[in-house]
């Protein structure tokens, strides 16, 4: 144990003196940058509701990573998976404005944003158990398909009155918003999702059979199957799982945050929620703080070029070099390991 | 080449995989290293072969001490290992494998000087031919060639018998014995006495990493085995029984899997018996035994199992067939699980929460039954070959109608193999039919009461056990002069083997 | 449409073909030892970025492509070392740094956005060029192209005619069996790393000095890095048949253009995702082509057992997986 923290202060290190490099190779003053990452992000209530606002599809998305990670897919798809989550959520409100109480309606879309999340999963997963195509390749397709999907909608069939343009589509009235609190813009029912979504996915991995089993189909699908499991059906399984998660946290960028669709309305998320899962080792307990932690991240660095005309990408370069650190530093540590053995 | 090994030592972090073994090879000498598995016999060859380096211990080539760095250096110093996995690469052709690790030579001379040293041996090459289509043998001679070529004059050899016809074994041992003659030293490491009686003049046995003892020829099996072992083990007992309804039916079927796929297979397997399944590497016995177990379909032809078609391995499975398949951790075991939670897959009904209770009950049972030695919470990984094995056996299910094993003693000691196969035919006793392929006739005949044997995906002879001998068998396995097949009388078998 | 622009057409596939085949070529180098650099789409962004900056800087095109080759060497090095050295999971660390190099690209570039620089003067072969059809199909272009060209056969050549190359595949095949004879799989690997990275490199620098010059956010190179990887695998891991598939993949990039003038109410981006749903119908056909009884049905159809021949290819035994021991 002493030597995991003892590789997690080395990553720390690595990556202060790693992103430090990069901000004086631009010219920026370092510690500047990095105090506005952190008051731009926990500096107040306010900022905190923004960043726990990121943290929820994060979240939802990094506990649907563990469930395909588990059984040794990379759901690289998963970015798709929330936009195509967003697509059926808005969907749903557009057909059903008008016809339904909004309470029942928001409940029925957000269901179709799941259903149409996991089936676009399910697609990456059926290519792969009966294309043969390798689920990196398949997911990362889909995803630009589904941006493609997005983008025809919003300038196509689904183009404001007059004239089609990047910021989306028409807002739907307040009364088909998730409420906020009181204190900030952050919806409890989306903050209840990603809760509930942790908890049900330690329970379901840790105290049922679907943890062993996704285990063994992932470790040796061959031997699974002679012991009587279909590695298929569990293969699919995870990924329905993991889409449906994603799709959810489409469903809530569409009725918590944006109130409509936008081309950008997965925001990347999908593919920093892999970096999550990579970071927390591929085990859910560490996924909540990490996912905190790379929520504040975003949500600080929207204020760079503002204050000292820098990229917002230094966000995923300090989330890229992180994930890249821990495992550099694990590697080292098993490698001095067996060397020594 | 005269060669000393002193005072051997290899860790492995806590195992210690040799214990100052000290051993010498005169030159002109085929030397035998014999050893159940596990006893140290091929780490103390890596090392050898400059593979492995040793903790400690000093390496004398004719006098003088060496220190390898690499395997190539042994090689340039005149020692060369065929090695147990074959070190070869089944993508490439036999003249771009030959070609591997020497200096550049125009490939038209390469060509020339392989096949020259091929006939020199009585070795038949394929120079274009991608070594994936060459059998083990014929892979084991051109590595053979290719450390000849490099001009060694030790060679090591770890269980080159594994998986080779009878033929090819002679062949080899043949070659081996010229070898020898020429000067060389050979040191032919092997768990099988068969193979150290015929071929060696001395005989080193280790056991548990340290020297168990030295013999000259003449050997006296007795003696060997006690060293081996400690005492000989005891040979299973042979159960008696009548068979019954047919089992399981081949009607001309037909398959891909293995080397030759199956060709046009017929037979009919009773209740009760045990079934010995005999040939080369993939020659049919595998693609036959998955064809039973649901594994395969037939692309012609039909397979009937308890009087309906073998499909889908999980309804087979849970019409009581059982099948166990050789690799133990590619296909049987998963690493990363435990024993326990093997024990918590292998149950055909898992309760949707806690699996754990009843699970845990069996893992114990099974790990005292079987004399397993690890935990429940125990890594399948981490347990040695035979301890994987014993743990494959105990997740069979408990009253099996049809037992199919692939190799069931593979890579086991003789001690080992004796004690599964006591607890296989304990089952028979209950009834269950059992069938199985083995690359050792002994065992085969030792245990079968009936033999199948195959020959390039056909079934080429269906023999009682005790009316054929090794010797028929073998000639059969390498397709020569096929017995004419004594079917067993079954009176609806409509089909012959072709 | 006459024979004139009919070779223009032409003319400009192969150009855009280029940084398709170098980036392609070169993964293709580094996954015959046995690596999977699957950062590719984050490295091409970088060296783009770099190799325009520098260039810009410098005012030197030169210097900008040796900037780009560096970098990608230098993250080919680094996928190398994690993976090949201490065995992390190679495909983590190609992941994370395809994410990581874009970013850093989009970080570092700011100031590069959207500005006048230097680009790869056009050469035309002295003679050559004058050739009717082929002149201006394959010798009026610029240095990066003939490069592209010229590494088709030479990658072939050194793969299958040199003692280096039997050494490569080895090592891709059993690397431990590389080592007992006398080969150090994970100097191979490493040097096929940094060879091929450099390679992906230099495909990025031509986007940002060649085909999309300059910079920005998005630069215009997003994905290629993606369909470059697919490449590998259409291709079967054969130089000559990714090789096609690049030029294939070209043809259809070029053949877009026209597409995208006859529906102008459809943006720009809808057409620019159009090649990866290509990319899974690709992958699937050769992933059903692999399957046994399609192999079956093909026996006995001489047409489509050269088809489905054609496709086999099978990857290199120990992708992905480093050396044990040793």
């Amino acid at each position: 144990m002493r030597s995991r923290s003892f590789e997690t202060l080395v990553a720390a290190g690595l990556v202060l003196i790693f992103t430090t490099a990069v901000l004086l190779l631009t010219g920026a003053p370092p510690l500047e940058a990095f105090s506005l990452l952190v008051r731009g992000s926990f500096g107040s209530v306010s900022k905190l509701a923004r960043v726990l606002t990121v943290w929820v599809p994060l979240t939802l998305c990094a506990c649907g990573l563990i469930y395909t990670f588990r059984i040794g897919l990379w759901n690289i798809g998963v970015e798709g998976q929330v936009i195509l989550g967003a697509v059926g959520t808005t969907w749903a409100l557009r057909a059903g404005a008008g016809h339904l109480p909004p309470g029942v309606l928001l409940a029925l879309a957000m269901a179709t944003g799941v259903l149409l999340g996991a089936g676009w999963s399910l697609a990456a997963g059926v290519l792969r158990t009966r294309g043969g195509v390798n689920e990196i390749f398949a997911g990362l397709g889909l995803n630009f398909v589904a941006q493609g999907v997005v983008l025809w909608l919003i300038f196509g069939p689904w183009k404001r009155p007059g004239v089609a343009s990047m910021s989306g589509t028409v807002p739907f009235p307040p009364e088909l918003w998730l409420p906020n609190f009181s204190w900030g813009r952050l919806s409890p029912v989306a903050l209840g999702c990603a809760v509930g979504a942790l908890v049900l996915t330690a329970w379901l991995l840790g105290r049922t059979r679907v943890g062993l089993f996704l285990r063994a189909v992932g470790g040796n699908p061959r031997a699974a199957h002679l012991l009587g499991l279909p590695p298929e059906r569990y293969l699919l399984l995870a990924m329905v799982m993991a889409g449906g998660m994603a799709g959810l946290a489409g469903g809530i960028q569409v009725t918590a945050v944006y109130h409509r669709l936008i081309p950008a309305i997965s925001s990347n998320y999908g593919y920093l929620a892999l970096l999550v899962t990579m970071l927390a080792g591929f085990r859910l307990g560490p996924v909540a703080p990490i996912a905190l932690f790379f929520a504040g991240l975003n949500v600080g660095s929207v204020q760079l070029p503002m204050a000292l005309q820098l990229d917002s990408s230094l966000s995923g370069v300090i989330q890229g070099a992180s994930v890249l650190a821990v495992l550099l530093a694990h590697g080292w540590g098993v490698h001095r390991a067996r060397r020594q053995a | 080449m005269h060669i000393v090994l002193d005072d051997i030592h290899k860790r492995y972090g806590r195992v210690h995989a040799n214990r100052g073994v000290s051993l010498e090879v005169r030159a002109g000498t085929i030397h035998g290293v014999l050893g159940e598995n596990g006893a140290g016999k091929s780490t103390l060859m890596r090392i050898l072969a400059g593979y492995t380096r040793p903790t400690s211990g000093r390496i004398l080539l004719d006098g003088d001490e060496v220190r390898w760095r690499t395997p190539a250096e042994a090689v340039a110093r005149g020692v060369g290992m065929l090695y147990q996995d074959p070190m070869d690469f089944l993508a490439m052709t036999a003249l771009e494998n030959y070609a591997l690790g020497r200096p550049w030579v125009p490939a038209r001379e390469l060509r020339r000087d392989l096949e020259a040293r091929a006939a020199e041996l009585g070795f038949a090459v394929h120079p274009e031919m991608p070594l994936e289509r060459l059998t083990v043998g014929e892979r084991q001679q051109l590595e053979l060639l290719r450390l000849l070529s490099l001009g060694v004059g030790v060679l090591i050899l770890d269980e080159p018998t594994t998986g080779i016809s009878g033929v090819q074994r002679e062949i080899l041992f043949a070659a081996l014995r010229r070898l020898a003659e020429q000067g060389r030293s050979v040191l032919l490491v092997s768990h099988k006495l068969e193979d150290v009686e015929a071929l060696c003049d001395e005989v080193t046995v280790l056991r548990q990493g340290a020297v168990a003892g030295r013999a000259e020829r003449p050997f006296r099996t007795r003696e060997l085995l006690e060293m081996m072992f400690g005492q000989p083990p005891a040979v299973p007992r042979r159960v008696a029984g009548a068979p019954g309804e047919p089992v399981l039916v081949f009607r001309d079927a037909w398959a891909t899997g293995g080397r030759a796929g199956l060709r046009g297979c017929s037979t009919t397997i009773r209740e009760g018996e045990v079934v010995g399944l005999a040939g080369v590497e993939g020659a049919g016995q595998n693609a036959f035994l998955r064809l039973a177990a649901g594994l395969n379909r037939p692309y012609r032809g039909g397979v009937e199992v308890c009087g309906a078609p073998a499909e889908g391995y999980r309804r087979l499975r849970q019409r009581g067939v059982a099948f166990l398949p050789s690799g133990r951790l590619e296909e049987g075991l998963v690493a990363g699980l435990s024993v326990l939670d093997h024990f918590a897959l292998g149950r055909t009904r898992i309760p949707f929460l806690a699996p754990w209770r009843g699970a845990a009950e069996r893992a114990e049972g099974a790990i005292r039954r079987y004399r397993i030695r690890g935990e429940p919470g125990t890594p399948v990984e981490a347990l040695s070959g035979g301890n994987q094995q014993r743990v494959l056996l105990a997740l069979l299910p408990e009253r099996p109608r049809l037992l199919l094993l692939e190799s069931p003693t593979r890579g086991l000691d003789l001690e080992s193999a004796h004690w599964v196969w006591e607890q296989l035919l304990a089952h028979k006793a209950r009834g269950t039919t059992i069938v199985f392929s083995s690359p050792e006739l002994d065992e085969i005949l030792m245990v079968a009461e009936r033999v199948l044997v195959f020959h390039d995906g056909a079934l080429v002879a269906d023999v009682k056990a005790a009316e054929t001998s090794v010797a028929e068998l073998g000639s059969a396995i390498a397709g020569k002069t096929p017995p004419a097949p004594a079917r067993t009388p079954s009176p609806e078998a409509v089909v012959e083997a072709p | 449409m006459n024979e004139f622009s009919l070779v223009l057409l032409a003319a400009s596939v192969v150009a855009t073909a280029a940084p398709i085949l170098l980036a392609s070529l070169g993964e293709t180098l580094t996954e015959r030892a046995g690596l999977i650099n699957l950062s590719l789409d984050g490295t091409i962004l970088l060296a783009a970025m770099a190799a325009f900056a520098v260039a810009h800087d410098t005012g030197s095109v030169g210097l900008g492509f040796a900037a780009a080759a560096a970098v990608g060497g230098a993250v080919a090095a680094l996928v190398g070392f994690a993976g090949v050295i201490l065995g992390v999971s190679q495909v983590a660390v190609g992941f994370v740094l395809t994410l990581m190099c874009r970013d850093l690209a989009y970080f570092l570039g700011n100031p590069y956005s959207r500005i006048q620089g230097p680009q790869v003067p056009p050469l035309p072969v002295p003679g050559l060029a004058e050739l009717p059809v082929l002149g201006p199909l394959l010798f009026r272009h610029n240095a990066v192209v003939y490069l592209s060209l010229l590494l088709v056969p030479a990658l072939w050549w050194v793969l299958y005619r040199t003692k280096w190359g039997l050494e490569v595949r080895a090592v891709g095949e059993h690397p431990e069996a590389a080592y007992a004879r006398g080969i150090a799989p994970r100097q191979v690997q490493m040097v096929c790393a940094v060879v091929g990275g450099a390679l992906v490199g230099l495909a990025g620098a031509a986007y940002s000095l060649a085909l999309k010059p300059g910079w920005g956010r998005p630069q215009g190179a997003e994905g290629i890095g993606w369909i470059a990887l697919a490449l590998v695998i259409f291709g079967g891991w054969h130089p000559v048949k990714v090789a096609l598939g690049a030029v294939l993949f070209a043809l259809l990039q070029v053949a877009g253009i026209p597409l995208q003038e006859a529906f102008p109410s459809v943006p720009a981006q809808v057409f620019q995702v159009a090649p990866f749903p290509l990319m899974i119908f690709t992958l699937l056909f050769m992933g059903l082509s692999q399957r046994e009884s399609v192999e079956r049905w093909a026996e006995g159809r001489p047409w489509a057992k050269r088809l489905v021949g054609a496709f086999r290819g099978a990857a290199p035994r120990a992708l992905g997986r480093p050396m044990k021991g040793g």
